[in-house]
């Protein structure tokens, strides 16, 4: 029962207390790049959380075997064989989706939400817990993107799903899908779920230790916060 | 209480003497100083003008009332700064714009520009530039599409684009000289420009009326000189080389657009210029090389609101560096321990 319970925890934290994008601010360049319609970042989403669960499961499942030096290049390789999958199935039945993702698709293998996850919490827990935290961790990457996506192309071109919302004779706020929109959009949207955590009783979004700091994986430092040289000091 | 009013001392914190000025007073100068603009609009571009204004000032307070209210704060429309803003995006806008578009000018110029980052005083860009801007981005055909001078009126105009576009073709044609600008049918004349009969957004045309309103601000005190005539100055000086020693081609630069606009009533704005000599020196050359830059290689015809924007932004490096030095400090020397 108890383990149930855990499980849950690990899949809802993702989506709102763990936000990779609002709260923990990771793939910002994805996320503001494709999200210029719901569809694009619809199927940035998708492809991302696809990758996401598979590539934790297969690390955490070969968390035991892979050496601690090379850690980060089997992560990589791992990803970047599901990315290669994805690609190319996008490519053989979603020729849209590819063209609008352009280089940002293949770009996934490079996205600091997947291997942050890999680094931080698959390389450490079951093949369950992980399956399940990528899960959570791309539904929270995919509705990020999917907000961003609506408001700004509701807005921005008038239009959801490529469906005429807002009648044609208003012309809509071009602003919206220019890149200032987009920071602006994300700036708002950190700015509201900080303030949902907030009463709930949470603190804000701050880098605190190691765990979610974007240089993590890489730091040298890890662990020995005096040292820290990225991020803010805890 | 009978007891509080026999007393013949207060105690209180510093400071102890104040003088008359205070924000509301401030403000109603500028608003005052904005009025000969105001009516030279009103008169080129007829009543449009009167309700382009009240839009975007009716938005702006009551965009600050509200968020105020619901970010439970105390309330601010007394100090007359929302009129102001409202009033100079209003200035900032083509007289036939949808008064819609107007109205969201003005909702981000006081949420998100003033009151997301603390109201006034707190503000790290101009807000009203930045709902022109925005608008300009978001509506780049209703914000480039100007009313002749007199059209309400029935006077019947030669149709053409806005001066400083047709100056910018000439420049890069490489004629600037006396003889090409009066050849130009397109242009009017350096006498119709500095009257405001030429088009362009309802409060930047006039360029006496603007001189006007800034000759008051300087007089009561309001503004110091310093930022007009060091950011007029220095387009003049930049055109005056770049157009090989044409005077006609400055003096059309320094009236064409929103020079005169900008450096008097934008670049001046407390919050967002610096505090001493030295930094609004360096604030207003970089004012003036930036809309210079902007002008003669940007792809855009204006950059005055562009580059009062970036110089906002630096206004905090500005002041870093000219911080005054306190009397009789002595910079340490490099490989001297501290004491």
């Amino acid at each position: 029962m108890a383990e149930k319970k855990s499980l849950a925890k690990e899949f809802t934290k993702g989506i709102i207390i763990e936000n990779p994008v609002l709260r923990l601010v990771l793939g910002t360049c994805p996320t503001l790049a494709v999200t210029t319609s719901v569809e694009s970042a619809l199927g940035m989403g998708a492809a991302a959380a696809i990758v996401l669960v598979c590539s934790n499961i297969v690390i955490s499942a070969l968390r035991k075997v892979i050496p601690q030096k090379v850690r980060i290049p089997a992560f990589i390789v791992v990803i970047a064989g599901f990315v290669s999958i994805v690609q190319m199935l996008v490519k053989a039945f979603l020729p849209q989706i590819d063209e609008q993702l352009g280089v940002y698709l293949p770009l996934i293998v490079v996205n600091c939400i997947i291997l942050g996850r890999a680094e931080a919490f698959a390389s450490k827990n079951p093949v369950l817990a992980s399956a399940v935290d990528g899960l959570g961790m791309g539904v929270g990457f995919t509705a990020s993107l999917l907000a961003m996506g609506t408001i700004r192309e509701l807005l921005g071109a008038g239009t959801f799903f490529g469906a005429q919302i807002i009648p044609a004779s208003i012309s809509p706020m071009v602003i919206f899908i220019l890149p200032p929109g987009g920071f602006f959009v994300f700036g708002m949207l950190i700015a509201l779920s900080n303030r949902i955590s907030e009463k709930k009783g949470k603190p804000k979004a701050e880098l605190k230790g190691c765990e979610g700091c974007p240089m993590a994986a890489t730091c040298s430092m890890k662990g020995d916060e005096n040292k820290c040289e990225g991020g803010e000091k805890a | 209480m009978e007891m509080q009013k026999q007393r013949k001392f207060t105690v209180s914190a510093s400071p102890h003497v104040r003088s008359g000025e205070t924000t509301t007073g401030i403000m109603l100068d500028v608003i005052i100083a904005l009025m000969p603009a105001l009516i030279a609009s009103v008169i080129i571009f007829g009543a449009k003008t009167l309700a382009v204004t009240a839009v975007t000032v009716v938005t702006c307070v009551l965009s600050e009332y509200i968020s105020r209210k619901v970010m439970k704060r105390s309330n601010t429309i007394g100090d007359l700064s929302a009129i102001v803003t409202g009033m100079l995006l209003a200035f900032n806008l083509p007289v036939d714009i949808p008064l819609w578009m107007a109205a969201i000018g003005a909702v981000v110029s006081i949420v998100v520009v003033k009151q997301f980052f603390g109201g006034i005083g707190q503000n790290f860009v101009n807000p009203a530039l930045v709902g022109r801007i925005v608008l300009m981005s978001s509506f780049p055909t209703a914000m480039s599409t100007w009313a002749q001078p007199y059209a309400w009126k029935g006077v019947a105009a030669v149709t053409s684009a806005s001066p400083l576009a047709e100056i910018s073709t000439m420049f890069n044609g490489g004629n600037v000289s006396a003889a090409a600008f009066e050849a130009n049918q397109a242009l009017p004349s350096l006498g119709e420009m500095f009257i405001g009969q030429r088009q362009g957004c309802l409060g930047e045309v006039c360029a006496v009326a603007l001189l006007l309103g800034g000759v008051y601000l300087i007089a009561r005190r309001v503004i110091s000189p310093l930022i007009p005539v060091l950011y007029v100055g220095t387009v003049a000086v930049f055109m005056f080389i770049a157009g090989g020693g044409s005077f006609t081609f400055m003096m059309y630069e320094i009236l064409g657009g929103g020079l005169l606009l900008g450096a008097i009533f934008m670049a001046t704005d407390y919050t967002t210029s610096p505090i001493n000599t030295k930094g609004k020196i360096i604030y207003a050359i970089g004012c003036g090389l930036i809309t210079c830059v902007i002008r003669l290689f940007g792809s855009l015809p204006e950059g005055v609101s562009f580059s009062i924007i970036l110089m906002n932004i630096l206004v905090p490096h500005i002041e870093k560096l000219t911080t005054p030095k306190p009397f009789g400090y002595v910079k340490e020397k490099k490989g001297e321990k501290k004491a």
